[in-house]
């Protein structure tokens, strides 16, 4: 099941950390960067309900 | 149409040389039980099971043999065991190359390695390699064989068919051959006349799917290199010979070599031998000398009829289906095809099933092909991505490959051919013996040593009745059929693969050696109605 409860231990914290990361990148790089990223969190989660839910959420909320 | 007779492609070996057959002077018609036609791999295959079961069969081609263009080279075990049943599958193996191994690289970097992790105890490997002409040809020689020894198959050399009337209770078929044309009728006819198929044309059946955009060099060179046995795959090659490259060894010195060449290109200009070599050197290296033996340039698509059964006429292999070569599932799967048929309509033939049971190739094999296409056009989307995200997603992949082994198993050229699994089709069940998945009701017998051979071989070409560590009766009449019993005591491998934790079981099984149903312990009216429902008859 897909948390859209609050989770992050520190929000700001995470936020101000995913924007730097991509400082100096070009939209290319940027876009490849967020490509590896969704690869690694869609990892940790595993679960495809719940990926398949994210996507889903992602989709609709746009 | 009736236009004169003409090759399409030149032959590697002439094998069925036209010879004009009685039929085409004799006052009436002629009426045979089977016509196949087509005589690629899945006709001959189809023809000779047919053959071996007792039943003329008729196969008209309209070449007089196997042509060069080398197409499938990898061959599964699957496709080994139902050879080896029609007494081809030993020289198929003595003359391929058995593999295990792949290797995957992006630009120079390898990035992941694969082994087919063969188990023991199959008389076959996972794969070999032997290219399609010599696949056919064994299944050729395999026909004579079965002729010297009173099967009754006849391929009939540029016969080529121009039309086809399906009729409720036969077909009737006007072919065309170097004397001019001539008219038979088949009681069924079965198409096996490629991924063009002009039968499913004439019968006006659609052919619905997708297109690659995207162009393949295909070229098989001979060289005496020491490359390992292993397919070794580029994603975008440091070489530069194409968006991606594939090596991989057949027998007789001969390579397989793959080049993805892209959607807008000048096909002439790359069949020329020098753009060829020029991409060849690239990949090998100055130092190596080649031969090119065999060139095409292909597009791939992925698709397939609606429904397989039409009356009297049956599509399979590549009339039926299509897909990308990316997995190895286009031979592969048709030769799956041509057993699941054979067995059924033997039955017919015979009188012993009714029609209906041609139902249950329908369902089972347009399951199998929708398993096929969706994981061949997987393979094709991530090889050739169709937008700039999925490019971005991609070699995000391949990025991460290298480092974490958590992507590797993304990382897609190809997911090779296995078995389709009849899971929730009708024509199986009752699986109540809890044990091992892998032999469950629907799946395909998995070989185990038995004796000094196969529990494979031990299956005949009817239904059988194993008893594992429990009795069975020797012979069950039912439903007209000899169900043949065979009790085993069962250990090792053969008990890991049947059993599982079970201490008996008892399984029917079909003529296709696909499991019908599994028991703690025999039961007479428990089979019956097993083997009613194989039938297609509750
Ligand atoms: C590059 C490439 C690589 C491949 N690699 C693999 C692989 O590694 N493994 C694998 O399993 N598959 C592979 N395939 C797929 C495989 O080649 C096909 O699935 C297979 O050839 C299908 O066999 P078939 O008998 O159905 O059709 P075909 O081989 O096309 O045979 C059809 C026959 O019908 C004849 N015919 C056509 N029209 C008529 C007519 N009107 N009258 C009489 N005869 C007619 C033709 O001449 C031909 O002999 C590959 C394909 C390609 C293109």
């Amino acid at each position: 099941m897909l948390n859209v409860t609050p989770n992050l231990s520190n929000p700001d914290a995470f936020y101000e950390a995913l924007i730097r990361s991509h400082e100096g990148l070009s939209d290319a790089q940027s876009a490849a960067f967020n490509a590896r990223l969704i690869l690694i969190l869609a990892n940790q989660i595993g679960d495809l309900p719940t990926l398949l839910e994210a996507l889903e959420a992602a989709r609709t909320s746009g | 149409m009736n236009a004169p007779i003409r090759d399409r492609y030149p032959l590697a070996y002439t094998l069925y040389p036209y010879r004009k057959s009685a039929d085409q002077d004799g006052a009436a018609i002629a009426r045979h039980p089977v016509v196949i036609a087509g005589g690629g791999a899945i006709g001959l295959a189809t023809a000779l099971d047919l053959g071996l079961r007792g039943h003329p069969v008729v196969v008209l081609d309209d070449h007089e043999g196997v042509g060069t263009g080398s197409r499938a080279i990898c061959f599964s075990k699957r496709t080994l065991e139902i050879c080896h049943r029609l007494g081809a599958g030993q020289a198929m193996l003595d003359k391929g190359v058995v593999w295990q191994k792949g290797r995957v690289f992006h630009d120079r970097d390898e990035i992941f390695e694969f082994d087919l992790l063969p188990e023991d105890g199959h008389r076959y490997p996972a794969f070999i390699n032997l290219s399609q002409i010599h696949f056919e040809k064994f299944l050729h020689e395999a026909i004579e064989r079965a002729n010297a020894e009173g099967a009754q198959i006849e391929v009939r050399g540029k016969n080529r068919v121009d039309a086809v009337t399906a009729h409720d209770d036969h077909v009737t078929l006007e072919v065309m051959t170097p004397d001019g044309p001539y008219t038979i009728e088949a009681d069924w006819l079965i198409a096996c006349d490629g991924a063009r198929s002009p039968i499913r044309d004439m019968m006006g059946l659609g052919f619905e799917g997708r297109v690659f955009e995207d162009n393949f060099l295909i070229a098989d060179v001979k060289m005496t290199a020491d490359f390992p046995t292993e397919r070794w795959f580029w994603f975008e090659p440091w070489f530069k010979s194409g968006a991606s490259a594939l090596l991989h060894k057949q027998p007789d010195d001969i390579w397989r070599i793959d080049f993805q060449l892209g959607w807008d290109i000048d096909r002439d200009k790359e069949l020329k031998e020098e753009s060829i070599r020029a991409r060849v050197d690239a990949m090998l290296g100055p130092d190596v000398g080649y031969e090119l033996d065999w060139c095409s340039i292909y597009t791939f698509q992925c698709r397939r009829m609606e429904k397989f059964t039409h009356g009297r006429v049956l599509f399979a292999g590549d009339s039926a289906h299509q897909v990308s070569p990316f997995g190895a599932r286009g031979a592969n799967s048709g030769i799956q095809d041509a057993e699941n048929l054979a067995w059924r309509l033997d039955l017919v033939l015979r009188g012993r099933a009714a029609d209906t049971i041609m139902d249950g190739y329908d369902h089972e094999r347009v399951m199998a092909a929708d398993e096929n296409i969706l994981n061949s056009t997987r393979s094709t989307d991530f090889l050739t991505p169709k937008s700039a995200i999925s490019h971005t997603f991609r070699n995000a992949v391949l990025d991460l490959a290298s480092r974490f082994p958590f992507a590797r198993p993304m990382v897609n050229s190809g997911r090779l051919s296995v078995p389709c699994i009849y899971d929730d089709l009708p024509g199986f069940g009752p699986d109540v013996l809890g044990g091992p998945a892998r032999s469950r009701a629907g799946a395909p017998c998995p070989d185990a040593p038995l004796g000094d051979g196969f529990l494979l071989d031990d299956l005949g070409r009817g239904f059988t009745l194993l008893g594992l560590n429990t009795a069975v009766p020797a012979q069950i009449d039912c439903e007209g059929l000899t169900v043949e019993g065979r009790e085993i005591a069962a250990k090792g491998i053969l008990a890991e693969r049947y059993l599982g934790d079970a201490p008996t079981a008892v399984y029917l099984i079909r003529p296709d050696h696909h499991v019908v149903a599994r028991w703690p312990a025999y039961d007479a009216q428990a089979v019956a109605a097993a083997l009613r429902m194989a039938l297609g008859e509750s």
